[in-house]
């Protein structure tokens, strides 16, 4: 199985998104997750092991509670994911642009 | 480094935009997609047809050093409007990639500089976020790179 096809998966949903925008502002516990939604708890905890498990979030122990918190190396991952696409576009244009910067000027009216 | 091509793909959408601002007037910026021989060398890949018209078709074939082929696509062109626009359908072959649609527009900035946006809806979120993926994307630069060595070695 593909784990960025996982992460886009996980990332697709709009409750699971808006977990990762309140996490990034501070880390919380699942209570404290859980009260910003109106979903039932046991929904909240079913996402908050989705993005756990394709690491999107990292839980970490604080004495008694577990407090969540982003993990932001694999944001950054998602956000490059998308790059050798471009790359690859870039590549192209720039050949394009150099080519046709020597295009003849003589032919350039025909 | 300025990064002179943007791809905007927003999350759970299955289109993505590409643009790209050219040093370059329109009229040559739309001439490096009506040409066969100047497709061939940007693409890097070889063109075994391109109608420009409306309901023209094009194919385009990448072969590797020992000349089996590693990549052809097809298309239908829908709409083609000089030094403004080609609408037009991209298939590659032989993948389980479906079939995705492809709106090209060119505008004029200024004398010297022009802009292309294109505009690549696929069929579901899923396969657009396949065909971002990585190995994907790789595989057809190795083609491409494949292709240059051939090159350098005939000149």
């Amino acid at each position: 199985m593909n784990f960025r096809r996982d992460v886009f998966q996980a990332l697709a949903d709009p409750t699971r998104r808006a977990i990762l925008m309140l996490v990034a502002s501070q880390s919380m516990t699942a209570g404290a997750i859980a009260s910003n939604f109106d979903s039932a708890r046991p929904t909240v905890s079913k996402h908050l092991q989705i993005l756990t498990e394709c690491e999107l979030l990292k839980p970490e122990q604080n004495g008694r509670e577990i407090y969540y918190l982003i993990n932001a190396k694999k944001m950054k991952e998602v956000a490059d994911f998308i790059e050798p696409f471009r790359k690859m576009w870039d590549d192209r244009f720039n050949k394009l642009e150099s080519i046709m910067k020597k295009y003849p000027r003589s032919r350039r009216d025909s | 480094m300025e990064r002179k091509t943007k791809i905007n793909a927003e999350e759970g959408k299955q289109d993505l935009v590409i643009t790209r601002e050219f040093d370059l007037p329109l009229e040559l910026l739309f001439k490096a997609y009506v040409e066969p021989e100047i497709v061939e060398q940007w693409m890097g890949t070889k063109v075994l047809k391109l109608e420009n018209r409306k309901h023209g078709s094009y194919q385009f074939e990448t072969t590797n050093a020992q000349g089996s082929v590693v990549f052809r696509a097809n298309g239908v062109i829908h709409e083609f409007s000089p030094d403004h626009k080609i609408t037009r359908t991209f298939e590659m072959e032989n993948t389980p990639f479906p079939i995705q649609l492809e709106f090209l527009e060119f505008e004029k900035l200024t004398d010297d500089t022009s802009k292309l946006s294109m505009h690549i809806v696929y069929k579901t979120v899923a396969h657009r976020d396949q065909i971002l993926q990585m190995p994907f994307a790789q595989g057809i630069n190795m083609a491409h790179n494949r292709l240059q060595e051939v090159v350098s070695k005939l000149a």
